[in-house]
């Protein structure tokens, strides 16, 4: 008998760190190589780690919701034959440390020896979450995986009003000592009141919710992009009337195999066409190297809203693609994202990004940069407006796109003459298939 | 081929699960076709649960009438002459439920607009069927096929269905009472007929290679049925195998049988019987429909592989029911899939996702079963506790002689949350209380949901509130 040291291993690239999200086995279980141990949340996606041994678990570090460093130690077991480590938890102290070959971790792992917490309501542990046939057919209509709701009816009954709290405002689950507060406090009753002012309440209930999983990761991201790269924003408006019209005459005379044109793979293509002009605003700076990297390949990020929060897949070469490719591609990377089925490769990579608030318009907006990237690209609804032209009122179709840039490495005029280039492609559509 | 049918949805079967996914599906506005090769209805209603409740009713009438022959009769009601059993009359009676079913049936197809097509359906490819009418050959083609093909009475090689040997639905259509009746398999469509014939008048004998019958239940449920075959002179033979049968003079069949572990140079026992009722159980109908064709996967049973959704590994090809691998083969569950399905092609978002079947089997006593046993319960590492209540100690029972088959209801609850994880019924007449315990698992009721209901007295449907309550360690109608 031996003991099996197993580290984090390296899940993707440029990941140096994972959130543990479950972990699947407990101390005592006998596994077979490849059957799953642990998920873990990385900046990218979460990733299911296999086991790597036939064995009994001796030790797991990490409870969910903590941090552990791509290299360190995250299980032991209990293998035939010599294993690979010495004696069992020998560099728990060290957890930190991390293996020569893996890359450096940031963030100081928070380890702990005690196995993950059962992150469930007051359900029974081991239990399948419980709730009436309508909740569980609304649920999936929703999306929304019971498993993680929280139940407040008796053994953790999940009800109607749970589920639409729920789909309002998505908790993740929380751990074992606060989940009543989780559960409970939403509810918390106001001071009583007459009959007769029923309408008008004083609440003082708080929700607590913590912030873990993909919404830490988001927030982390937020504030070391804001922190670090001094924003610029540029906003312009786009005369989309004849690109509107192309669009039309391309749907309306699409093949049965070619996906519906939103005007989002124009900008793509209008996009590799002025990043052609102003490659300084197609980059990822690597800030602790002090180099600017000028991509000649395109590969947009298209930020999207899921049930898990913002997620950024990646279109990748769109420099390759003609229209109705880029909307497939866009069409691809964003359902898989929302589905929650994209690959690390699907939400890495990106040398620029666009963000689409779609129909939701808005006068303009600050987007922050998804470092290290050097610019991020705001798309607003296109709206009939009146417009002068030639001393008369006509009404176009006008949309109006934000912008940021890095203006550590890129200036206001380049930031401008990228927005001011893709409106001219955007603008006279004709040019941006020449 | 001239005649070609185009549909969005074809249903290939018209069993509990076919004609619901028919019915389903027209009614979300999909021009639907079902093909049904024989009437509509599937085994559960032309073969199956239909007709033998009729003739297990029809049974217990016979058997309570000679109840009050006996010499100052019973409850003060005397019969003086022995009644008569007509057999061809009773099979007829049995036919008309059935025939009104069928009808019934193949008018709430139509009504909901889906199109009804008698004949036999052969798959040309996944999408596409030909099928043999009584006006000749025809195609329908679709863009989505519900595979309903149902199940048949699995045949033993050594003793294949002819002569006297008969499968279940022979035994719906004797036209005799026989003498002695020898069911092969001691399941529960084995144990449902023969305790059928044994009150029409014949002799019974069971033989049942497990080591008792109707085995898929525990000793607690199984003992009350035991019990009762035991008082009415069942002949049980468990932990033997049937060996095979040769056809005797005077139009009688020798059966072969040997205990499991005897020698192999020991000779076979035998017994003689009338007719042979071979049931051991059912198989998916995949032969003679030229599923081959359609490139779905089937199991190592033959069982078309199915996901949560009933899809089949070929694209808009979906398998429901017996013939699928999901679920029990159940004409309910069937039924459940069969909706499941319809509204899937329809566009909704829909998986199959029951806490429990329900199963019930109808012997005497009846036996209902929904989500766990206890013994399932403690390897599924649930911590336990369970209550029991007779129906000895209900007052409706005792009112229409529920109580004398001994049974009781038994339920189990995890210990820290209290959630109801199954119920266990035994008695005469449970089985229209199987509803109450489903819904309590459906919803995911603890005992205390159960316990603040209030149940109407006097009914059978007290005992599930006492049975709660006995688990709570507070029964009222009986001691703790």
């Amino acid at each position: 008998m031996g003991i099996y040291a197993f580290k984090l291993p390296d899940i993707g690239e440029g990941v140096v760190e994972g959130e543990v999200v479950e972990w699947k086995v407990a101390v005592g279980d006998k596994l077979k190589e490849d059957d799953l141990i642990l998920s873990v949340m990385t900046d990218k996606a979460t990733v299911e780690i296999p086991s790597p041994v036939d064995g009994k678990v001796t030790m797991i570090k990490g409870g969910v919701g903590e941090i552990i460093a791509v290299g360190s130690v995250c299980i032991e077991f209990e293998v035939e034959g010599d294993g690979n480590a010495s004696a069992s938890s020998a560099d728990s102290k060290a957890a930190s440390t991390v293996v020569d070959d893996a890359p450096t971790p940031v963030a100081e792992p928070a380890l702990d020896d005690t196995p993950a917490p059962d992150t469930s309501s007051n359900r029974a542990p081991g239990t399948k979450p419980m709730a009436s046939p309508a909740v569980r057919r609304s649920a999936l209509e929703a999306g929304v995986d019971l498993d993680q709701v929280v139940g407040s009816g008796p053994a953790g009954r999940i009800t109607r009003a749970d589920l639409a709290a729920w789909i309002a405002n998505p908790v993740a689950p929380a751990s074992s000592d606060d989940s009543a507060t989780a559960s409970s406090s939403g509810s918390s009753v106001s001071t009583p009141v007459s009959a007769s002012s029923v309408a008008k309440v004083a609440k003082n209930g708080v929700t607590e919710i913590p912030v873990i999983g993909l919404r830490r990761k988001i927030a982390e991201q937020m504030v070391k992009s804001v922190t670090t790269i001094p924003h610029f924003s540029y906003f312009e408006e786009v005369d989309v009337t004849e690109l509107e019209s192309l669009r039309q005459h391309l749907n309306a005379n699409r093949s049965a195999d070619q996906p519906k044109l939103t005007y989002l793979p124009f900008i793509m293509q209008g996009l590799v066409k002025a990043l052609a002009d102003n490659p300084i605003c197609n980059a990822i700076y690597d800030d602790e190297a002090g180099k600017v990297f000028r991509h000649e390949a395109v590969h947009l990020g298209i930020a999207t809203q899921t049930d898990r929060g913002l997620y950024v897949p990646v279109v990748k070469h769109v420099e390759a693609m003609d229209v109705w490719t880029s909307a497939a591609e866009m069409m691809r990377v964003s359902d898989a994202a929302k589905k929650g089925t994209a690959s690390i490769d699907d939400l890495s990579g990106s040398t620029f990004t666009i963000t689409s608030l779609g129909r939701m318009g808005g006068l303009g907006a600050t987007p922050i940069i998804n470092k290290p990237e050097v610019g991020i690209l705001g798309v607003h609804n296109a709206v009939e407006t009146p417009v002068v032209i030639d001393g008369r009122i006509e009404v176009r179709r006008i949309m109006r796109l934000s912008s940021s840039w890095d203006h550590r490495v890129v200036d206001g005029w380049d930031g401008a003459m990228l927005v001011q280039s893709l409106k001219k492609y955007l603008e006279h559509p004709a040019t941006i298939f020449m | 081929m001239s005649n070609i049918r185009k549909c969005k949805v074809l249903v290939v079967g018209a069993g509990p699960g076919g004609y619901v996914a028919a019915i389903r599906s027209a009614q979300l506005g999909m021009d639907t076709v079902i093909v049904e090769g024989q009437r509509a209805g599937g085994t559960c209603l032309i073969r199956g649960c239909i007709p033998s409740k009729a003739m297990i009713h029809a049974a217990h009438r016979l058997h309570n009438i000679c109840d009050h022959m006996d010499e100052g009769g019973h409850m003060g009601i005397s019969v003086t002459a022995p009644p008569v059993l007509n057999m061809q009359g009773l099979v007829e009676w049995k036919e008309k439920i059935v025939t009104k079913l069928n009808k019934g049936v193949e008018h709430l197809i139509k009504a909901n607009g889906a199109e009804l097509i008698t004949g036999w359906a052969t798959f040309v490819d996944a999408k596409t069927v030909s099928v043999k009418t009584a006006d000749g050959e025809m195609r329908i083609e679709a863009e989505h096929v519900i595979m309903a093909l149902g199940s048949v009475p699995t045949e033993l090689p050594f003793m294949p269905f002819e002569n006297n040997v008969i499968s279940s639905k022979g035994a719906l259509e004797l036209q005799n009472v026989p003498e002695h009746l020898v069911v092969v398999g001691g399941g529960y469509i084995g144990l449902e007929l023969g305790i059928t014939y044994k009150l029409l008048g014949s002799e019974v004998t069971i033989l049942e290679a497990m080591d008792s019958v109707v085995p898929i239940f525990d000793k607690e449920v199984r003992r009350p049925v035991e019990l009762y075959l035991k008082k009415n002179k069942v002949k049980v033979h468990t932990g033997v195998f049937a060996k095979g049968v040769e056809d005797i003079k005077g139009g009688k069949t020798k059966v072969f049988f040997t205990p499991k572990d005897a020698d192999k140079d020991e000779p076979p026992q035998e017994i003689i019987a009338d007719k042979v009722l071979v049931t051991v159980g059912r198989r998916p109908n995949v032969k003679r429909c030229g599923i081959e064709a359609t490139g779905v996967s089937l199991d190592e049973m033959g069982f078309v592989k199915v996901d949560e959704r009933c899809a089949t590994n070929m694209r808009n090809v979906w398998a429901i029911g017996d013939v699928s691998n999901m679920g029990p083969m159940l004409a309910h569950d069937a039924s459940f899939q069969g909706e499941l399905v319809a509204e899937i092609i329809a566009g909704k978002k829909r998986i199959y996702d029951p806490v429990a079947v329900p199963a019930i089997v109808f012997t005497e006593p009846e036996i209902v079963s929904v989500g766990l046993s206890p013994d399932e319960a403690k390897e599924a590492g649930h911590p336990i506790i369970t209550g029991k209540f007779p129906l000895g100690a209900n007052g409706r029972a005792l009112t229409q002689e529920a109580e004398k088959t001994a049974g009781f209801i038994r339920v189990v609850a995890r210990e820290d949350t209290h959630q109801i994880l199954g119920i266990q019924c035994v008695g005469t007449h449970v089985s229209e209380l199987s509803g109450e315990f489903t819904l309590a698992l459906e919803m995911g009721a603890v005992l205390e949901d159960i316990a603040g209901t209030i149940h109407a007295h006097p009914t059978m449907s007290e005992i599930f509130h006492e049975g709660v309550l006995a688990t709570l360690g507070h029964a009222i109608h009986t001691t703790n």
